[in-house]
């Protein structure tokens, strides 16, 4: 499952549904990142995705996952629009037999999310606001993949 | 006509989202938004910037028609 959102949601509860009614999965392993105050100089974090091709691309990373790690199954949530400090942006969670291909699942998702996934930050502060670039770490721990 | 779209910092730069220009390939639409804005063309020129037409990814030229969506990517970042 796939979602973009402009509302809260809440880990926890995404957690129970997707582990719910599983009798082959063995393991479940998830991922939560939540949006950083970073000392007060991000007041909002503000998300933009490309309504269609944002979806389209993630369900390709999606699909890539599912086959390298032989997964049971997989869910990602990712906000967009404007977040506060604190509040989680994005929820992965992996289902596979065994916890390695789930924990290494969830770990390429991310890594994958950061910098291949079509979403554009923004950091709004008491400074003003300036666009988030990728970091040369987040293209490496993508690369890590290839 | 196709219908360009800026996403992130290009939008910034442009001051515009998305506008309709008349062009019949992508090299013709980037002479075109260079003409009139030479700092939106230079950041349409920058590494990392993709182009996706009709929600599909492509590297060098390409037709368009009329209808056809020009997106401009600059470097993503998600999570």
């Amino acid at each position: 499952m796939i979602v973009l959102t402009d509302q809260p949601f809440d880990p926890g509860a995404l957690l129970t549904a997707f582990a719910r009614g599983r009798r082959e999965t063995g393991a479940v392993a998830t991922f939560t990142g939540l949006a950083r105050a970073e000392q007060g100089r991000t007041q909002v974090l503000e998300l933009e995705a490309y309504p269609g091709f944002t979806e389209a691309e993630i369900g390709r990373i999606a699909d890539i996952a599912r086959t390298r790690f032989e997964l049971d199954d997989l869910s990602i949530t990712h906000r967009v629009g404007r977040i506060g400090p604190g509040e989680p942006i994005v929820f992965v969670a992996t289902a596979a037999s065994h916890r390695r291909a789930a924990f290494e699942a969830c770990d390429f998702l991310m890594d994958y999310l950061k910098s291949r996934a079509p979403f554009w930050k923004k950091e709004h502060g008491p400074e003003g606001a300036r666009w988030i670039e990728p970091r040369t770490e987040d293209y490496a721990d993508a690369a890590r993949w290839d | 006509m196709a219908r360009v779209l800026l996403f992130g910092p290009l939008r910034d730069v442009a001051g515009w989202r998305e506008r309709e220009a008349a062009a019949e390939t992508i090299a013709a639409l980037r002479a075109l938004l260079s003409a009139e804005d030479a700092r939106l063309g230079e950041a349409l020129a920058a590494p990392g910037v993709q182009v996706a037409l009709d929600q599909a990814i492509v590297r060098g030229d390409a037709a368009l028609t009329a209808g056809s969506e020009v997106a401009f990517l600059p470097p993503m970042s998600g999570g």
